[in-house]
């Protein structure tokens, strides 16, 4: 079967592939959740070395870390899809990137959360004002505030454009707002988060980021699915297609 | 493609001459809020001097965040802004001078008075000329980033609180390294140097983009 690849990117046939595809992703995202979980919990050292060993409480890596990467992959996503709309004149491209943005917003929140419960016991702080903390206040910021401009504007069609081009904006200000928090001397500004790399973290350790990563990332296909379906409903309620659907749908 | 620029510049600037409280409100926000500080935290000599370089950038990234909100406003009300979308001429050109004129109408003033509140917070000679230079070379800056978002909240209601939540968190390299350039002049005028040679690249890059972007942003407000 040889289809245009085009096809899915009408509404009305995307409603329908997005529908199949929600519960694999669902499905997917709880088995590796609790797998890595697990894994984590109880298949891990219960303290770093180092000469100030970080105890149990360095498991909330394992959250913290995976939501701290998915929250700025996700923005990168919303900027892609918008561009892609912009570019292409796709309606659907602008309805992901709506859809996409609420729940790297919640990661974004997670990370900064999760940081700081792990900054307490580890710095006796809640908050510092550590380059990579900041850039992610920032960052949960330019969510914001692009969800804001979002749904301040009444017409579809504008909103989606003019979030568009704020989110390609701040894409390319997130590089410069990064390098200025993280000045260049390293020794000039508290930095807490030490440089690391992934050839420097304990494998066990790895697999547990890797694979909460996973589940994060499945989960946030599977809500940007439900929420985009959502979203095709409301704008295409006056279509022939959606009467049909709401039809098959309502008896049960 | 200059002269349409000068054209833009003189008419807006006669326009803003004709009003000049609109020019007053900015500038005397400014030094209010920037007034209100010492008030708050206490008048010791010290820690206003340690405060000084932020507190101003600060007061300076609100004032010229608000008058923003005048960029297009009168414009797109009397619907001239419509015209000019349908003008030959390029729309980025039309936007650069007007963000030039704003900028003339509000970033100016601000960089004058800066010495005078600088004063207040007892800063010395040399902090006040490199405040008063950073000022000159970020305020534009300010003025370039916040028209994209003038532009995208154009007509919208509620406009201007959420002109500030768009705007600001782009306007963080400029308070960084503003700052941070007469913070530095404090200890060696000589470390100046790479703060004002970033807030000269930040500069050339907003001039070169921002036109562009503030112009799509006006084409989609608008259609």
């Amino acid at each position: 079967m040889k289809r245009h690849w085009f096809h899915f990117a009408a509404p009305s046939t995307f409603y329908h592939l997005a529908g199949r595809l929600t519960p694999w992703f669902l499905g997917l995202a709880l088995v590796t959740g609790v797998v890595a979980l697990y894994w984590g919990f109880f298949e891990t050292p219960d303290r770093l070395g180092g000469s100030n060993p970080q105890k149990e409480y360095y498991r909330i890596i394992f959250v913290h870390v995976a939501s701290a990467w998915m929250s700025m992959w996700l923005y990168i996503v919303v900027a892609a899809w918008s561009a892609i709309g912009l570019v292409f004149n796709t309606r659907l491209s602008y309805m992901m990137a709506i859809s996409v943005a609420p729940t790297g917003a919640l990661f974004t929140f997670l990370a900064l959360f999760t940081g700081s419960f792990w900054g307490k016991p580890s710095w006796g702080t809640w908050w510092d004002w550590d380059p990579r903390l900041t850039s992610e206040l920032v960052l949960f910021f330019l969510y914001v505030g692009y969800l804001a401009l979002h749904s301040a504007i009444d017409d579809a069609r504008r909103a989606d454009r003019a979030a568009a081009l704020l989110a390609i904006v701040g894409l390319v200000t997130v590089p410069i707002i990064f390098w200025s928090i993280n000045c260049p001397d390293p020794n000039q500004c508290a930095a807490l988060h030490q440089r690391s790399s992934m050839s420097d973290i304990d494998g066990n350790i790895l697999f547990g980021m890797l694979g909460l990563t996973f589940a994060f990332w499945m989960y946030s296909f599977a809500t940007s699915f439900m929420r985009v379906r959502s979203i095709i409903l409301e704008r295409e309620t006056d279509t022939a297609w959606v009467a049909e659907v709401i039809d098959r749908e309502a008896p049960r | 493609m200059f002269r349409t620029f000068m054209v833009i510049v003189r008419r807006d600037v006669t326009l803003a001459m004709r009003r000049r409280t609109d020019v007053l409100t900015t500038l005397f926000f400014f030094v209010i809020v920037a007034s209100l500080f010492p008030l708050g935290i206490g008048s010791e000599r010290e820690m206003l001097r340690f405060l000084g370089p932020g507190v101003v950038w600060v007061a300076a990234l609100l004032a010229s965040m608000l008058a923003l909100e005048r960029l297009f406003a009168s414009d797109y009300a009397d619907g001239t802004l419509e015209q000019m979308l349908l003008t030959p001429q390029p729309l980025s050109i039309l936007v650069l001078g007007k963000v030039f004129a704003h900028w003339l109408l509000t970033g100016l003033p601000l960089v004058l008075i800066a010495p005078l509140i600088g004063l207040q917070y007892h800063l010395e000679g040399t902090s006040l000329a490199v405040m008063a230079a950073a000022l000159l070379v970020g305020t534009p800056v300010l003025s370039l980033i916040g028209a994209i978002g003038a532009a995208l909240t154009l007509g919208l209601r509620g406009g201007g609180i959420l002109l500030s939540l768009l705007v600001l968190p782009l306007y963080i390299p400029v308070l960084v390294y503003g700052s941070g350039a007469v913070t530095v002049s404090a200890i060696d005028v000589a470390d100046v140097q790479p703060f004002m040679a970033l807030l000269g690249a930040f500069l050339i890059l907003a001039l070169a983009f921002s036109p562009l972007a503030t112009a799509a942003a006006l084409r989609i407000s608008l259609e």
